[in-house]
């Protein structure tokens, strides 16, 4: 079956949904690939390139599958074939009607921006890829338009303080703007409502500031709307910071509605002159009090804010080779069979998440997915597919009662055994809370040695063995004499085999 | 000072040494000082214990005492000088029979001193004599299952049995059925001590052994040989309890503990229930697996050096097949020269690769592979996907991606080694067979991975020879 590649029409918009490069992907996947004349133009790939690396040149609307960066305009979405199939940007939850439009032709959409967020479908998650591009540009913009080094200098000229940046938002864009702001030398903060990016945060270089107020986790990946106490803290610190810090960069969204406000117009007033702020939310409603989508605003004070929408457009070539190799992912998952022919599962949540048009229905919004990216949780959960129900964890009541319950078991056992048996439980209760916690800790690398060991030590069973020797007639007698061989095969055996490993392990030169 | 003031003395230090040992073996640098600990331990409590028992006895018995420890000491020693260190788990198995069998013996002689001699026993106090009868029925039974459970986890490792599990009907029927009959028995004995329930005793728990880790399949082998060193543990403590022997008791308990405790970490690392693992039955409760078809792509020897030449991180993950075709030696030469070269080698360790816990740490530092370059699942696995090739060498479940991929796979939830995530895979494997817990690995039909058959040992030789 074919693909077209048409040119994309939107104003500001420079990338394509494929390059020569992801077109050799496609062709290996069975597809054969029509790309519309100039439409790698403005990426720096030009008609040439495509045509090398085997695609044809021709009408991308007639083909089966039509891969486009945004949503096409009307008029081309009127030239897709019946039953044809539409990968672009849809943004669902803003376009119902549109959704609903091309679900009444019968025509499959798949929209590239309702990935699910878990592990398996990172590799063809454009919003990920695209928002990294994005953080990193916000930077670069930010960075031209500010008077100042970003690094800290001790010059013969004097000394150079370096810029203080702040980070709204640690999800992709705001880890890359982190990750680009603090290489460029500056003093790197951020901020945000999920406790448990903190550490991402730091990874990168950046500061994370943490507002103190009780927070629900999130379960789907994406941030939430926050709470009452939550944003009154977060506004005090946004209001210190802007007062303090010589850059910010805003990047908070929530799927599916308006920006939050962040800065206030007050808070962008008691900025230093020369400060300049990227409000990365700009089209959707802005982070920040006074910022324009699209244009570059200087305020009474001289603070620039950027209100750019179309960052990263602006790193075509990049974005364009992210993209479509996103896109390459997916038609992997979408040919199975290598052959060019469209299989869509839709049991596999990745499929079923992104379908939001199928066979004259609209399939907005899937059923919930839910990833857990919290610290506390194992890497167990983490990493499987969420169809895979992780084991509940007891509640603390059983537990309580479990051990109480033990507790008074071996009180009574205790209670009512005769002296001897009471001193010999003491000592068995405690040395087994003794084996329990000194083994704690062992390094992985050491568990056959340790298992030799024990092994060896299990051997004292000898002791046994030795003392009803020769006491009791002949039976117990060599009875006694066959456990004493087998125990002291096992004691000499068992430490000579643990010395002969531990001999082995040495530390490498420093690698 | 009495002979007994003196032992019992003697056995504190015995006591604290093993302990030492214990803390000791938990941290490579003082490893090493934990074996001398616990070689010292147990020679003060061997001496102590020859010096007791020295007192009631004539110069011939004595000779013939220290007669049995030279010959089985000798034995030992022998079997550890010459055991490959591939053979490691099959020889620890072996060795906890014979505690098992030790402790059984020990078991019997505490019956036919006392309960067997009737009204005359002089050994025991009457009214202590139905507890004495209980530890001769516990401390049989432990030793017992231990015994037999510890041939068979032998007999699957050395490939004498079937590795498969086995799976008779209503198999968790029997072993409660086991259990109940053991207590029913124990009790018997208690009220009327006789030769035929001491018999049945030990019948039941041989058995009981027997199917327990029979229906234990292959891949789940380290934890049974874990569980097993509890196990042999907790019979040398019931036969602390029954002679009275604090020595014993403080030992056998240590080992029974941190042998469980052990065990229960290896389950945590697969994702499994103890009590599953125990109770047998990999894959059992579990749905229908999806079904995995694709091609392959192979490779040779010369295309995987190439692939080698241009790495610039490498990343090894071993398995069984490593130790069954005795590659460590190979492998660790093609990590050094790699390394010369300026490539980054490390080597990936799932907590369950091989057949005993950390088996894949002791092969690689055999044949001198630095232990810093050897690195844990959890500290290589994000480092997967900027890694340019990965070696899988004998591994097959451990890699699985279907562990994360397909919920109705038998081992699905399993953490694996993300070796997928990395540019290129190369799989040595004998051939296209399915792995140990038997479930097919999509992985060997992905895009980026390519599959080099035949003997693992002689393939990384040819690599090295075309590098």
């Amino acid at each position: 079956m074919r693909i077209g590649v048409p040119r994309e029409t939107r104003e500001r918009e420079t990338r394509v949904a494929a390059t020569p490069a992801t077109v050799i992907g496609l062709q290996n996947l069975g597809w054969t690939v029509t790309v519309e004349p100039g439409a790698g133009a403005r990426s720096d790939f030009p008609d040439e390139a495509y045509v090398a690396a085997g695609a044809e040149l021709g009408d991308p609307w007639s083909a089966d599958v039509v891969l486009a960066v945004n949503t096409p305009a009307p008029e081309d979405l009127a030239r897709l074939q019946e039953r044809a199939t539409l990968v672009c940007r849809v943004a669902p939850a803003q376009h119902a009607e549109l959704v609903a439009d091309l679900a009444a032709r019968g025509i499959t959409v798949l929209a590239t921006d309702a990935v699910p967020r878990i592990s398996r479908a990172q590799s063809l998650d454009v919003l990920s890829s695209m928002a990294n591009i994005a953080g990193y540009r916000a930077v670069i913009e930010a960075a031209n338009r500010f008077g100042r080094f970003f690094t800290g200098q001790v010059t013969a000229a004097g000394k150079v303080p370096p810029a203080k940046v702040l980070v709204a938002g640690a999800g992709v864009a705001g880890l890359a703007a982190i990750g680009a702001a603090s290489s460029l030398g500056a003093i790197v903060r951020a901020t945000d409502p999920r406790p448990e990016v903190a550490e991402q945060v730091s990874s990168l270089g950046g500061e994370f500031l943490t507002v103190d107020v009780e927070q629900e986790r999130s379960t789907d990946g994406y941030a939430r709307t926050t709470s009452e106490a939550y944003d009154r803290r977060a506004a005090e610190i946004y209001s210190e910071q802007a007062a303090d810090v010589d850059i910010v960069i805003t990047t908070a969204l929530i799927p599916g509605r308006a920006a939050p406000r962040l800065l206030t117009a007050a808070d962008v007033a008691s900025m230093r002159p020369g400060s300049v702020v990227v409000d990365m939310a700009a089209g959707m409603g802005g982070n920040v009090e006074g910022s324009v989508p699209d244009e570059v605003v200087v305020t009474a004070n001289g603070v620039t804010i950027i209100g750019d929408t179309d960052l990263a457009a602006r790193l075509p070539a990049q974005a364009s080779q992210l993209y479509g190799t996103n896109l390459v992912n997916l038609l992997k998952l979408l040919t199975p069979q290598k052959d060019g022919e469209l299989v869509l599962d839709l049991d596999d949540v990745v499929v079923r998440g992104m379908t939001v048009a199928k066979d004259g229905e609209v399939m907005w919004p899937p059923p919930p997915v839910s990833v857990s990216a919290a610290p506390a949780a194992a890497p167990a959960i983490e990493e499987s597919t969420p169809v895979v129900e992780p084991a509940k964890p007891r509640s603390p009541a059983w537990r309580y009662g479990g051990i109480a319950l033990g507790l008074a078991l071996l009180f009574v056992a205790t209670a009512f055994a005769p002296a001897e048996l009471a001193t010999n439980l003491t000592v068995f209760v405690l040395a087994v809370v003794i084996g329990y916690y000194v083994i704690g800790k062992v390094h992985h690398a050491l568990h056959t040695p340790l298992m030799s060991v024990t092994n060896a030590i299990s051997g004292v069973v000898i002791v046994g063995a030795l003392l009803q020797f020769g006491q009791h007639g002949l039976v117990v007698s060599v009875l006694a004499f066959i456990a004493i061989v087998l125990a002291s095969i096992n004691i000499v055996g068992g430490f000579a085999v643990t010395r002969r490993m531990l001999a082995m392990f040495t530390k490498g030169p420093a690698a | 000072m009495s002979p007994e003031a003196a032992a019992t003395a003697a056995y504190i230090v015995a006591a604290l040494l093993t302990v030492m040992s214990l803390a000791g073996l938990s941290k490579h640098e003082t490893a090493r000082n934990g074996v001398v600990y616990g070689i010292a331990g147990m020679t003060v409590a061997l001496v102590a214990t020859v010096v007791l028992a020295a007192g009631s006895l004539e110069a011939g018995a004595v000779a013939l005492l220290v007669a049995g420890f030279v010959i089985g000491g000798g034995i030992g020693l022998w079997r550890a000088r010459v055991v490959e260190m591939t053979g490691m788990p099959e020889l620890i198995a072996l060795l906890h029979s014979f505690v098992g069998l030790a402790a059984v013996l020990v078991g019997w002689n505490g019956y036919l001193e006392v309960e067997a001699v009737g009204a005359a026993q002089t050994t025991v106090a009457p009214e202590l004599l139905g507890i004495h009868s209980v530890e001769v029925g516990v401390g049989v039974f432990i030793g017992a299952v231990t015994f037999t459970g510890s041939i068979v986890a032998y007999g699957k490792l050395s490939g004498r049995m079937k590795s498969r599990p086995l799976t008779l009907p209503g198999k968790n029927a029997l072993n409660l059925g086991a259990l109940v009959a053991f207590a029913a028995l124990t009790v018997a004995f208690v009220v009327a001590p006789s030769l035929g329930v001491m018999i049945a005793i030990t019948a039941v728990a041989l058995a009981l052994g027997w199917h327990l880790v029979a229906s234990i399949g292959g891949g789940d082998m380290p934890v049974v040989v874990s569980m097993l060193n509890s196990y042999s543990g907790w019979a040398a403590a019931a036969s602390g309890f029954l002679l009275d022997n604090t020595l014993l008791i403080v030992t056998g308990a240590l080992v029974g503990s941190s042998g469980a405790y052990l065990s229960y970490v290896m389950c945590q690392a697969m994702n499994r229930s103890f009590i599953s693992v125990i109770a047998g039955g990999f894959g059992v409760e579990s749905g229908t697996a999806a079904a995995v078809e694709g091609e392959h792509r192979e490779v040779g020897a010369d295309e995987v050096a190439e692939m080698l030449r241009e790495a610039s991180s490498v990343v090894i993950t071993p398995g069984y097949g490593m130790a069954v075709a005795q590659a460590q030696y190979p492998v660790a030469d093609l990590t050094r020269k790699l390394r010369d070269k300026g490539v980054e080698v490390r080597f990936g360790i799932h907590p369950v690769a091989g057949r005993l816990p950390g088996h894949m740490n002791v092969l690689l530092a055999e044949a001198k592979v630095p232990y810093d370059i050897v690195l844990e699942m959890d500290e290589i696995n994000d480092d997967l996907a900027s890694t340019s090739v990965v070696l899988v060498i004998g591994a097959n479940d451990t890699v699985n991606p279907a562990a994360m991929e397909d919920p109705g796979s038998p081992i699905a939830g399993m953490p694996v080694l993300r070796v997928w995530e990395a540019k290129n895979v190369v799989v040595f494997k004998r051939s296209m067979a399915v792995g140990y817990a038997g479930v097919q690995n999509p992985l060997f039909f992905r895009e980026n991975t390519s599959m080099i058959f035949g003997d693992a040992k002689n393939r990384v030789e040819d690599i090295l020879a075309a590098l």
